[in-house]
């Protein structure tokens, strides 16, 4: 029997009991609208990351205290930052920053709210992007002379004054001790994986250590963020600070007492979480297109009983096995097929709708639907249509023409 | 012999019913020549129901011989039956048995679709087969825009179009009135006539079995004896 006719019968059978036919079609229309959704989003998530993995800067590594696998280690010290600075010693290095990091309270007139409060060196402008909306970043007087001058984070700003402007020269308290206003970092937006600038205030380093977050050790810092000369020289620069470090540190066999992370690593682990993350998605959605699946073998068997004797009278005019297996299977084929076109589409409307909602609320996810995740709905919806018709497709195959034309 | 078209010799048929056997037919013979119109009669249990699907090929023997025009089809596989209803016979059902979503053409066309006949040639036999039973004017009409006079010779038009060896018709006017019914009939004999087509009827109806050339009386499996 010919292929065009047996689909255009196939068609027809479909269109004559329309309510049906929908209801098992949206099924699969919302299984593969949840796969093709929630793919988009794992993979919007994953960009976000990426590419604020990125904005950190190809030449950046970063070095802390490892505190994990080492007993008793020595913690990295301002004077490890300037060792690792030596161009004889490290030529790779272009700079080393080291940084204090803790919470603190910032309040103006009676007005409080926390802060991550960052003590920073005049070589953090160097490794890391920071943009001033007014003011100036510390100077080397600043950072000797202990000075009490703090640079405000946009959304600390605004909660502090309501503005992000005309702020220079006016006082705020941190930890209760008065600090002067010396600048205003520019808004970032966007994705806030818990290190946003806007949240931060910015003091100088030894003020920080010595008024604000002491440590045990003198010198103690948390992080010394080190850019290299160029991203070709990262790993040059990560075996020239291993030799400083280990060096100043006294490791002859020992593990290093501290690690060194640099933005390969820090990509490759965001996209194996994002990856789990993305499969988790898409097995939750997948679960609701295999119920959509049962959902067609439901009603095919339904259909075949319905339509045995239509079957049988088939077969008495010499239909063959096979004519009928395929008849049903073209008919759970095409439930599959449109529903799982309607569901790319109703797919890619929901991504857009929360992307839109994400926009909205400040957080930058574009749902992207990548061409594999519309072969894998596509494919997948198929194979379901196929697998969950061979059921009842074969049991119509297999009726004896004198029974089934028997029934009423 | 192939000058028999139907030649069936002692014919059983044993029906598994749970724990009971069912002996249908008990050694039945029958011989049927080409362009014969026979009808076959019974009580009902008398196994006349499945004489008929075994002559129609839907159904195999238990034991015997059977050869429809010349070929011995008694043991056939399922797929090789099929192909033998395709070409060799024609059904025509009590209920007529047409699909309901279908046009009459494309039920007409339905046997000729198994058969892998190209599309332009099956438009125009099923169309010729409809104008030879008179529905020449209703080839797009639906069968429930049909009589029961006019849906039965759409049934006899999708018998034929196949140019069978044998027309098999169970209780072809069962389910008609008076009027339709002597339609139905007279198209048959006139198909006979025209085309030579060897007719088998199974029927209560003495009337209907008058029509025909040689009666074949059925009793618990067997042929009964002439009175």
């Amino acid at each position: 029997m010919n292929f065009g006719a047996s689909l255009i019968e196939a068609l027809e059978s479909l269109a004559s009991n329309k309510v049906r036919t929908g209801l098992t079609m949206l099924g699969i229309i919302i299984g593969v609208g949840a796969v093709i959704a929630m793919l988009a989003i794992g993979t919007g998530t994953e960009q976000a990351i990426v590419g604020e993995i990125e904005g950190i800067g190809t030449n950046l590594l970063i070095v802390a205290t490892n505190y994990d696998d080492v007993t008793n280690p020595v913690p990295i010290s301002i004077q490890d930052a300037e060792a690792i600075s030596d161009p004889i010693y490290a030529p790779s290095v272009a700079a080393a920053a080291p940084v204090v990091q803790g919470r603190t309270e910032v309040t103006y007139a009676g007005e409080g709210t926390s802060a991550t409060l960052v003590g920073v060196t005049e070589d953090y402008y160097l490794v890391q992007t920071v943009e001033l909306t007014e003011g100036e970043f510390f100077n080397s007087t600043q950072i000797s002379g202990l000075a009490s001058a703090v640079i405000l984070g946009s959304n600390i700003a605004e909660d502090l004054f309501d503005r992000t402007d005309g702020l220079i020269g006016e006082t705020v308290r941190v930890s209760g001790q008065p600090f002067r206003v010396v600048g205003i970092l520019k808004k970032e937006g966007g994705a806030d994986f818990g290190n946003s600038p806007d949240d931060q205030i910015l003091v100088p380093l030894t003020t920080a250590q010595s008024r604000l977050l002491p440590r045990n050790v003198k010198g103690e810092v948390d992080i010394i963020y080190v850019s290299a000369v160029s991203s070709e020289a990262v790993i040059s620069a990560e075996d020239e600070i291993t030799t400083i470090l280990r060096d100043r540190h006294k490791i002859k066999l020992e593990e290093n007492d501290f690690y060194i992370v640099n933005q390969e690593l820090l990509l490759d682990f965001a996209s194996t979480v994002t990856g789990v993350f993305t499969i988790f998605l898409g097995g939750v959605a997948g679960i609701s297109l295999l119920v959509g699946g049962i959902g067609i073998m439901n009603i095919m068997l339904v259909s075949v009983t319905e339509r045995t004797k239509e079957i049988g009278l088939r077969k008495a005019v010499g239909a063959k096995k096979k004519d009928i297996l395929i008849q049903f299977l073209i008919e759970s084929s095409l439930l599959s097929a449109i529903g799982g076109i309607v569901g790319i589409i109703l797919g890619w409307l929901l991504s857009l709708g929360i992307g839109r909602i994400a926009a909205a609320n400040d957080f930058l996810l574009n749902p992207s639907i990548t061409i594999n995740a519309v072969l894998l709905a596509t494919l997948f919806s198929a194979a379901v249509g196929l697998f969950f018709g061979i059921y009842p497709a074969n049991r119509a195959a297999r009726l004896e023409p004198i029974e089934a034309l028997r029934t009423e | 012999m192939t000058d028999w078209i139907v030649d069936a010799k002692d014919i059983t048929k044993v029906y598994q019913m749970g724990e009971v056997q069912v002996h249908a037919l008990r050694g039945l013979s029958v011989k049927i020549a080409p362009g014969e119109i026979v009808s076959i009669m019974g009580p009902s249990g008398s196994g006349k129901s499945t004489l008929m699907n075994i002559i129609g090929c839907l159904d195999r023997p238990t034991s015997g011989e059977y050869s429809l025009n010349g070929e011995s089809v008694a043991y056939m596989n399922d797929d090789q039956l099929a192909d033998i209803r395709n070409r060799g016979v024609g059904f025509i059902f009590q209920n007529f048995n047409l699909l309901p979503r279908a046009t009459a053409l494309a039920n007409v066309e339905l046997p000729m679709r198994y058969a892998e006949l190209n599309g332009r040639n099956r438009k125009q036999v099923a169309q010729e087969a409809l104008e030879a039973v008179g529905l020449g004017d209703r080839i797009h009409h639906r069968p429930n825009e049909l009589s029961g006079g006019q849906m039965q010779r759409v049934a006899i038009a999708r018998a034929l179009v196949n140019n069978p060896a044998i027309v098999l018709a169970d209780e072809p006017t069962g389910n008609l009135d008076t009027q339709s019914g002597d339609e139905v009939m007279a198209v048959l004999r006139k198909l006979n006539q025209e085309r030579g087509t060897t007719l088998i009827i199974v029927t209560h109806d003495p009337e209907i079995a008058a029509l025909t050339n040689r009666v074949i009386s059925i009793l618990d499996g067997r042929i009964a004896e002439k009175v």
